[in-house]
């Protein structure tokens, strides 16, 4: 899960909506018996370690210079690309502009995968 | 209490005390033995009461016998020779008569003991809890039989194989190490959790049959909250839903033993002493780091003693269902998640949400959809409705069905 602009300050009940529609949405993948697990990453306490003139720089989030941030990830159980495009499009990431969701294979370490 | 109840009575409560010291007395080698021995002084006691009376103490006299008939066991069959229980010949050489111990402290740990060593992962999870029900609360082949909808031979060749595993498998009779007890748990929880569903949802017709395998799941939790090493947060919890459920034994039962359904019970007919029970273990559960699926479960439960249907109360119990779900599937889970979402989020959400389940076996599935359409698409509710009744298999669940179909 992709968002934009993570520098956007949300209020309390808009993150408390989102929860919920998180929530709903990764129920309903569950109860579907097609979920696997989630990791959530929330933007408090996030930092940046970067390379700057042969010096390594922490910086406070990853919202400074870059403008996309990595929300989130879960695991589903699909039977084809298409399914798991299915459930990506119920993610509420996506009522942001310019968010995305990416439907990523998991490598199998079976040299194939 | 006349002689046809006493027996039976005595039967129920004290066969398993017996048969659960017996097998620790004896170990695992001698399981079936134990049984036999236990089975044999009722029979004991039928015949001889029959023509001396009733003793004044019906139950010190069963202790007696089965002391006795153990005794004469040991003796003949030179039970303490084998290798399995050589301490204990050590242990017990300079007495001169085998103590067999009968009291509360040592019924209750040779019971506690006995739940660990059936519950040991090599056993499968059916003949768990056939043994569990055989051994730890008394019940006969046909009981059992008729609690999984099955034959008595297939229960028997159940219980032979599972007690040829515990001796294959030289299972000790005693209670793990804190290590392997926590090891265990999951699987003596699961196995009592079975067995309190095997009577809540049994399709067995006799009532009195489910609600006492209600009671001895029950009965077996609390002996892990009595103990100070398995009185665990997961153990409160579990109890905890399992009292919430038991609560509304009475609400659920129509007058010809029909089921009630939930929102059709009469609050007043809700267990209240069951349901403060539910809540004191549900805060006695809330320590520790971990969230179980019986937490969960318990929440859920405790949400439903309240029967005011207001919007907070179906978010709460989406979340709750939205979280165990993820921990651990189940259809019926799914089944109830989506209805809890459609009080919380609307019908046509969840709607949206049921026909992605695709449960197509399963007649609860089309019972909630018929459910959801109702009032939207009535013409979709009552071919929904058609077919949960098809694929219905009791009697009452087809009653339920019909009484839908007709208001429609």
């Amino acid at each position: 899960m992709r968002h934009q602009d993570g520098t956007k300050v949300a209020s309390p009940e808009q993150i408390q909506e989102w929860m919920k529609q998180t929530m709903d949405w990764i129920g309903g993948i569950a109860a579907q018996n097609k979920f696997v697990s989630g990791t959530g990453l929330p933007f408090d306490d996030a930092r940046v370690v970067l390379k700057q003139n042969s010096n390594n720089v922490v910086t406070n989030g990853p919202f400074g210079e870059i403008k996309e941030t990595i929300g989130g990830f879960i695991t589903v159980r699909a039977e084809s690309v298409e399914e798991a495009v299915e459930f990506a499009k119920g993610c509420p990431v996506l009522q942001g502009e310019g968010n995305s969701v990416e439907v990523r294979k998991i490598a199998r370490n079976d040299g194939i995968h | 209490m006349r002689q046809q109840e006493l027996i039976p009575h005595l039967f129920r409560t004290e066969f398993r005390k017996i048969t659960a010291v017996l097998c620790k007395l004896l170990g695992v080698e001698h399981i079936e033995a134990a049984e036999d021995l236990a089975s044999e002084t009722f029979l004991a006691a039928l015949e001889t009461w029959t023509f001396k009376g009733i003793p004044e103490n019906p139950t010190a006299w069963l202790y007696a016998v089965a002391k006795n008939k153990t005794r004469n066991y040991i003796t003949r069959n030179n039970v303490f020779s084998t290798k399995v229980t050589t301490e204990i010949i050590y242990s017990r050489r300079d007495k001169e008569e085998i103590e067999i111990d009968l009291s509360e402290q040592n019924i209750s740990d040779s019971q506690l003991q006995m739940l660990f060593a059936i519950c040991h992962p090599s056993i499968p999870a059916e003949a768990q809890v056939g043994l569990a029900l055989r051994i730890l609360c008394g019940f006969g082949i046909e009981e059992i039989a008729n609690a999984f909808l099955t034959n008595k031979e297939t229960i028997n060749k159940r219980l032979f194989r599972a007690r040829e595993k515990l001796r294959t498998e030289k299972i000790k009779i005693e209670l793990p190490s804190a290590v392997e007890i926590n090891n265990r748990l999951q699987t003596v929880l699961l196995t009592l959790y079975l067995l309190f569903n095997e009577g809540y949802y049994s399709e067995s017709d006799s009532n009195v049959l489910r609600e006492d395998l209600c009671l001895e799941a029950m009965r077996l939790a609390s002996l892990l909250t009595d103990n100070e090493q398995t009185n665990q947060p997961d153990v409160n919890a579990l109890l905890s839903l399992m009292c919430f459920h038991a609560s509304r034994f009475d609400a659920r039962k129509g007058e010809n033993g029909e089921m009630i359904l939930y929102h059709d019970q009469d609050e007043k007919l809700w267990n209240q002493e069951l349901i403060t029970k539910g809540a004191y273990f549900l805060r006695t559960a809330s320590h520790g780091d971990r969230v179980s699926r019986y937490h969960l479960e318990a929440n859920i439960a405790y949400w439903h003693t309240n029967k005011t249907d207001t919007k907070e109360k179906w978010e709460a119990i989406l979340q709750l269902y939205n979280r165990l779900l993820q921990i651990e599937y189940s259809p019926i889970a799914a089944l109830n998640r989506t209805y809890a979402l459609s009080k919380a989020n609307g019908k046509k959400a969840g709607i949206a949400e049921a026909e992605k389940l695709n449960l197509v076996n399963n007649h609860y599935y089309f019972a909630l959809l018929g459910e959801l359409y109702t009032g939207i698409d009535n013409k979709k509710a009552k071919t929904n409705f058609k077919k949960a009744f098809e694929l219905a298999k009791t009697h009452p669940d087809k009653q339920t069905i019909q009484k839908r179909i007709d208001s429609l």
